[in-house]
């Protein structure tokens, strides 16, 4: 090889790193300031071998599917097979839902998502709301004749359900009813349990059926007891830092409280006399993801390597599956913009990119008319497309961890590790999630990022195309998106409802109400078989949610600004 | 100027539970020197009328995620029915084009859409108070 004798082309690193560093700061001047990204890194113009040069690779990054897990926690990842496309959808009344369903499926849609009315999370019924309320948000699920409407011509054994569904678990209870009604066995339903996670409802959001801390707390172990040696394929937990984000706490906050949450609930499986081994591999996350693309990035896979950690070490698991940090990703409809929507579509695909180059199990895109209303149709397939282009025509699926190994990447990645894992010995000093949550540490820090995040865009520092740079003007009645269900088809649902409360056996449902009472006041029993029990005899979701709340307590968020 | 601040109540009713919007806005408007009445979400229209009444605010904040803002309507109902009709609603959150003009119609002072900067609203908060506090003089 030749060596070069010009010292412009010399080789060496120290001189190539001193000329640079000389170039830059003549031409950008010494006032520059890094920028800081949305979890408080700052981000310097250039990484080299010397922020991160592959000798700790065995160590920090390993080869996917082994700890500590960086480049992803299967060793096929999504080379093997893609991301289950898994879209929320909800809307009106069962035969709405049944309808939307099928078309996504027929579109590529590879798993089922129910996301049920604003009415059912509040634990009501339909006969309890305004009417003007109803299944304007999603499907209005109050019985299982209900759900068995919404996946009316689904294969219940072939298909992943994932269902939006918190503490006491009602629409899983009314899958098993549909399930054994159509004789289908509950060893074959597959699916999550999608927010189970109640103690991320209690400091964000609050999309939750309102039983109080403790009730909720024993309600998911039981849950989770009674899957495990019932629907074994069924994951009754998935930990969610999405509502955490969505409310404003930053990517590095959002996945130390999910975290911190997930240890709180192996914690309380363990005091159970349950095996780490035999709960944590159904054990999954959710999350949310925003446009700060490298860092969503960094965020997943210092997360992989940080649960890993955890479930070896301080819970003793020694099987592999245990230590896998499996998650589902949303795209952030916090970074939506209600001006010039259909900019939204490219926030949307660069969101969905970070997840998945993030190494994400399932992904969720948001339509583009999220911030103008509940998704139209149209908005709703340009979202599963985004996801077909992604994986069939930018071929995003065919290397593992393809920034695996860049600089910055990896440099990132442990800063956010450091960042994550610090805020997690915060909780842990408070004496762990449930106890932060109930103290409102968690929602004072999340309060206090919202209103960070909000100066930023309101005073510079964060820009928002149509918001604070390049707007333009709009015409009025521009933002048409307006998905309502239909009046009438859901007065009908309304009617329909009330004349089949009345018919049912008065009998068999006191019964079963009673029964469940029984059970909420003793703690010996699990509570979850009682809740399966009262939703086959035909009580409703608001039955069984106001008698548990009766007996173990009315869920309050604290109210703090 | 008046001798106190406007007193805001910043709440939501109906099912949605989102609250960034709401605890965002109470914050900055409190910082900004008016006094907030806060509450947790799902209020019952009849629990808002009585606490505005209570607390004799000039001013309801509405915060509206997920369609709650369908029923500020029957709210506006309610407040005229107990006399209440003076104080100044507004809504921020979530609203279609189409529903936006309903809302106007039924008496809301202005809808706050993403995007609204928190100056917008604590100065047009600040405006609407002293119109409702001038209104209230010179009925009484």
């Amino acid at each position: 090889m030749k060596s070069y004798s010009d010292p412009d082309f010399s080789p060496d690193f120290d001189a190539q790193r001193r000329r640079w560093e000389e170039e830059y700061a003549g031409r950008i001047g010494a006032g520059e300031r890094d920028p800081i990204n949305r979890s408080g890194i700052a981000v310097k113009p250039l990484y080299t071998p010397a922020d991160w040069d592959g000798a700790a690779y065995a160590e920090r990054l390993g080869f996917p599917g082994q700890p500590p897990f960086a480049r992803g926690i299967y060793a096929t990842m999504h080379r093997g097979q893609a991301w289950a496309q898994r879209q929320l959808i909800g809307l009106g009344t069962p035969e709405d839902y049944n309808a939307r369903l099928r078309g996504l499926l027929a579109q590529g849609t590879s798993a089922i998502s129910l996301l049920p009315c604003n009415s059912v999370f509040r634990g009501y019924d339909m006969d309890q709301v305004h009417e003007e309320l109803l299944g304007t948000c999603g499907v209005v699920v109050n019985t299982w004749q209900h759900l068995d409407r919404c996946l009316e011509g689904v294969d219940l054994a072939g298909i992943s359900t994932a269902l939006n569904d918190p503490s006491p678990f009602t629409l899983l209870a009314f899958l098993l009813a549909v399930a054994k009604r159509r004789r289908v066995p509950w060893e074959a339903i597959a699916g999550t349990a999608n927010q189970s996670d109640y103690l991320s409802h209690f400091v964000a959001n609050h999309m939750f059926y309102r039983l109080a801390l403790p009730g909720a707390r024993r309600m998911l172990i039981d849950t989770i007891e009674y899957t495990q040696r019932q629907v074994p394929k069924w994951n009754p937990l998935s930990v969610v830092g999405q509502h955490m984000q969505q409310a404003g706490a930053t990517p590095a906050e959002a996945m130390a409280f999910a975290l911190a949450s997930a240890v709180q609930y192996a914690e309380d499986c363990i005091a159970r006399g349950m095996d780490p081994d035999a709960f944590l591999p159904r054990f999954t996350f959710f999350f949310d993801v925003s446009i700060s693309f490298f860092e969503e990035i960094a965020k997943f896979r210092a997360a992989r390597r940080i649960w890993a950690r955890i479930a070896r070490e301080r819970f003793g698991a020694t099987d592999p599956r245990a230590w896998r940090f499996k998650f589902h990703a949303q795209t952030s409809g916090a970074d939506l913009t209600r001006e010039q929507p259909l900019n939204n579509i490219v926030r949307v695909a660069v969101q969905s990119m970070a997840g998945i180059f993030g190494g994400l199990q399932s992904l969720h895109t948001d339509s583009y008319d999220e911030a103008l209303s509940c998704p139209t149709a149209e908005a709703a397939r340009i979202a599963v497309n985004t996801q077909n282009i992604l994986r069939e025509e930018a071929h995003l699926t065919e290397v593992i961890d393809p920034l695996g190994g860049a600089y910055y990447l990896e440099s990132l990645t442990d800063q956010m590790q450091g960042r994550i894992e610090a805020i997690m010995a915060e909780v842990e000093a408070a004496g762990g999630m449930y106890r932060a949550a109930e103290q409102g540490i968690v929602q004072k820090r999340i309060g206090l990022s919202a209103r960070a995040f909000q100066a930023r865009v309101e005073r510079g520092g964060q820009t928002v195309v149509g918001v604070n740079a390049y707007r333009a003007e709009e015409e009025a009645g521009a933002r048409r998106a307006l998905e309502r269900p239909d009046p009438a088809r859901m007065r009908g649902h309304l009617e329909a409802f009330c004349r089949w409360k009345r018919s049912r056996s008065r009998d068999a449902v006191e019964r079963a109400l009673d029964e469940l009472a029984r059970a909420a006041n003793d703690p010996k029993r699990n509570l979850f078989d009682q809740v399966a029990a009262a939703a086959q005899a035909d009580c409703t979701h608001g039955e069984i949610c106001s008698t548990l709340r009766r007996e173990l307590g009315f869920g309050e968020p604290l109210a703090e600004v | 100027m008046s001798a106190h601040p406007p007193k805001v109540l910043i709440t939501k009713i109906g099912l949605d539970g989102h609250d960034r919007g709401s605890r965002v806005v109470a914050a900055h408007l409190r910082d900004a020197g008016m006094e907030i009445i806060y509450t947790p979400p799902w209020q019952e229209i009849a629990t808002v009328v009585k606490l505005a009444l209570e607390e004799d605010v000039d001013v309801i904040g509405i915060s509206s995620l997920a369609t709650d803002h369908l029923i500020v309507p029957k709210l506006m109902q309610a407040l005229r029915s107990a006399g209440a009709g003076d104080i100044g609603v507004i809504v921020g959150g979530i609203v279609p084009d189409g529903d936006e003009q309903a809302l106007l119609e039924a008496g809301v002072a202005r809808v706050f859409h993403p995007g609204a900067s928190l100056e917008s609203i604590a100065r047009f908060v600040r405006e609407l108070a002293a119109r409702v506090r001038a209104e209230k003089l010179g009925s009484e």
